[in-house]
């Protein structure tokens, strides 16, 4: 009986539930939003360091995200074989440079040079062509999302990197970059080239570790040998990108606030139309009430009024907030909507409507029971 | 028993009555201070009385004597500022505000001026509620309310919102809900006040055949002098105090009889 109530009450007044559900599906949908872009923004932030093939990274002192890296010694990579555990130590090549567009004008790109055959880092989600491809001569590897920042249209399309032609050989799919600079993949020799950097430089060394090493002893001990630069776990340089990304420069903070705001809006909506519900209702609680319910049985109703326009508006929540993150895909900054997500807003909608109804128990506990003999 | 018009206390008299009457709720010395300051009200003056099964009291009195109040200590929603209350043997000095809750689930049956019925559920709903708050659910819980509908004469208006049903049908849905848990206290305000006389007269019918089951004791508050032929007893209260009682000893047969000549004359 009080899923009964609970939910006559709520149907009682066609208009008011209306509001609630808009209240809830507002809400709802920015969270999913917010939330959803600081997941996509995460995932673009840690994509290179997640897809490389490595247990540990060598850089230069100090570098705060995988983008924005100085060039190191390529004897780092010798130092890393000569420490026992590492199994292999590839260089990479990664730099923001000009690419001049086949029509005219230019853009920033993000060249990434590895060698396949290393195992270290290589483009994946291949959609058209093959990576062996870049074996071929100028070839480079570009997203198929960026192909109109780049100014080509696709496989086989030509355009300059510095003075240097390059052709695209082979299209990705979904490998896009936080800062919005398209990355642009190549072999090392042609990025060192392309980038006019030495022969001898790298901008990191990708370390594999031996079956069975172990992976603090042998970051410490590389430490000790190459003091001139950073040795991070992956774990630890995907949280210093985060960090950077996110936090040092504001962004993640302005999507968890977003975030915050719409659960606080929510928030005040379903308090608000719960508690005006409830006075609405402050007759039937207090018959309630006098008949001898329990004050568990008034906060079951309640609670189940609230319970219902969460689970409400949550579907009807999920289903916009569904359809944005599938207009979002090809965007440059993609909605990421993951169960798990899916789930935390189950909880938080949950959460947020028990805590409106916490307005409208304190309503009706203040009830005199007395009241229903004065009507 | 007596009425001392002094103090408003009726003394319990037994009499030699062979078996003497259970007695379903005893009031002693009930006061009640209502407002502070110098908005306080002594509501009542230090009433007592007892409420014995199979009998049908009426509590009688002009606006602003008390009635309702007394209706609310009685009921277990108001507690006495002084007195002792002893609801079907159980004391209520000291019980929390959800003890007394309980008691009223348990013990006590509620009719209301207004039926205050829920207006968003049928009339079996709105009965299954009573039994409900007592955690009684499920098939049993159903056939319970339908049987207490059907006693009220409303077993074809089950599925009847409040909205579709007429005063004197709200009002017996009202009764049928009280019923329904066979509490063994009920009380009723002014339970004929929205009612035409009609109307009034059937649920005055059904309260004194309600009140004549042994278990049962019924407390009707009224100022309506058309319930009085219905009453076993009638209990007279004026400025906080019972100031008098009369023992009716009218059966009710002859109360029904009375009911159905007036209904004759009124259709004449």
């Amino acid at each position: 009986m009080t899923l009964t109530l609970a939910f006559r009450n709520l149907f009682h007044d066609r208009i008011r539930l209306a509001v609630t559900l808009v209240g809830i599906l507002f809400s709802i949908v920015l969270v999913a939003v917010q939330l959803g872009l600081y997941l996509g923004a995460r995932n673009m932030i840690t994509s290179m360091i997640d897809r490389a093939d490595a247990d540990l990274w060598i850089m230069a002192y100090g570098t705060k995200n995988f983008e924005e890296a100085q060039p190191i010694n390529l004897r780092e990579k010798f130092t890393a074989l000569s420490t026992p555990g590492v199994a292999s130590a590839v260089p990479l090549v990664t730099s923001f440079t000009e690419w001049r567009k086949p029509q005219g004008g230019s853009t920033l790109v993000l060249l990434i040079g590895a060698d396949a055959e290393d195992g270290g880092l290589s483009p994946w989600n291949v959609v058209e062509g093959h990576v062996s491809s870049l074996g071929a001569r100028d070839a480079v590897i570009a997203d198929k999302s960026y192909l109109s920042d780049l100014g080509v249209k696709g496989v086989g399309d030509t355009a300059q990197i510095g003075a240097a032609r390059v052709r695209v050989t082979a299209l990705t799919d979904g490998i896009r970059s936080f800062t919005v600079t398209p990355y642009v993949f190549t072999t090392l020799n042609r990025a060192r080239s392309l980038l006019d950097m030495a022969p001898d430089s790298a901008t990191y060394v990708l370390v594999k570790l031996a079956p069975g090493a172990n992976l603090e002893a042998v970051r410490d001990a590389i430490r000790r040998k190459s003091t001139d630069t950073d040795v991070l776990s992956k774990a630890e340089f995907r949280d210093r990108s985060l960090n950077h990304w996110l936090f040092a420069t504001g962004a993640g903070i302005a999507l968890i606030g977003g975030a915050i705001l719409g659960l606080v809006v929510g928030t005040v909506i379903v308090a608000q139309t719960l508690y005006s519900s409830t006075k609405d209702h402050l007759n039937e609680f207090a018959t309630l009430r006098a008949l001898g319910s329990s004050a568990g049985y008034i906060h079951k109703v309640i609670l189940a009024q609230a319970g219902l326009s969460a689970v409400l508006g949550y579907a009807l929540g999920m289903a916009i907030a569904l359809t944005v993150v599938e207009l979002s895909e090809n965007t440059a900054l993609p909605i990421v909507m993951t169960p798990a997500l899916a789930t935390l807003l189950l909880a938080l909608t949950v959460g947020m409507c028990a805590i409106s109804a916490l307005s409208a128990i304190g309503k009706v506990m203040r009830i005199d029971p007395a009241m229903v003999f004065n009507r | 028993m007596s009425a001392d018009a002094t103090t408003g206390t009726i003394a319990a008299e037994q009499g030699a009555a062979p078996a003497a009457p259970r007695v379903v709720l005893e009031a002693r010395n009930i006061v009640k201070v209502l407002g502070e300051g110098a908005r306080r009200v002594q509501a009542l003056r230090g009433v007592s009385l007892t409420l014995n099964a199979g009998e049908l009291t009426l509590l009688m009195g002009p606006s602003g004597s008390g009635k309702t109040t007394l209706l609310s200590i009685l009921g277990c929603i108001l507690t006495p500022t002084e007195g002792t209350l002893t609801v079907a043997g159980r004391p209520t000095a000291g019980l929390s505000p959800e003890e007394l809750a309980d008691l009223r689930r348990r013990n006590i049956g509620f009719i209301f001026q207004s039926y205050n019925l829920f207006p968003t559920l049928t009339a079996e709903q709105n009965v299954r509620v009573a039994l409900d708050l007592r955690g009684e659910r499920g098939s049993d819980a159903i056939v319970r309310a339908q049987r207490a509908l059907q006693r009220v004469g409303l077993g074809h208006r089950l599925k009847s919102y409040p909205s579709n049903l007429s005063g004197g049908e709200q009002q017996r849905v009202a009764v049928a809900r009280a019923l329904v848990g066979s509490p063994s206290l009920m009380l009723a305000d002014e339970p004929t006040a929205a009612l035409d006389s009609e109307n009034g007269i059937a649920v005055m019918q059904l309260l004194a055949e309600i009140a004549k089951d042994a278990r049962r004791a019924v407390l009707a508050v009224t100022h309506d002098p058309r319930t009085i032929p219905f009453a076993n007893r009638v209990l007279r209260i004026e400025d906080g105090l019972i100031v008098g009682e009369e023992r009716r000893t009218e059966g009710v047969e002859t109360v029904h009889q009375l009911a159905r000549n007036r209904k004759r004359k009124a259709n004449a």
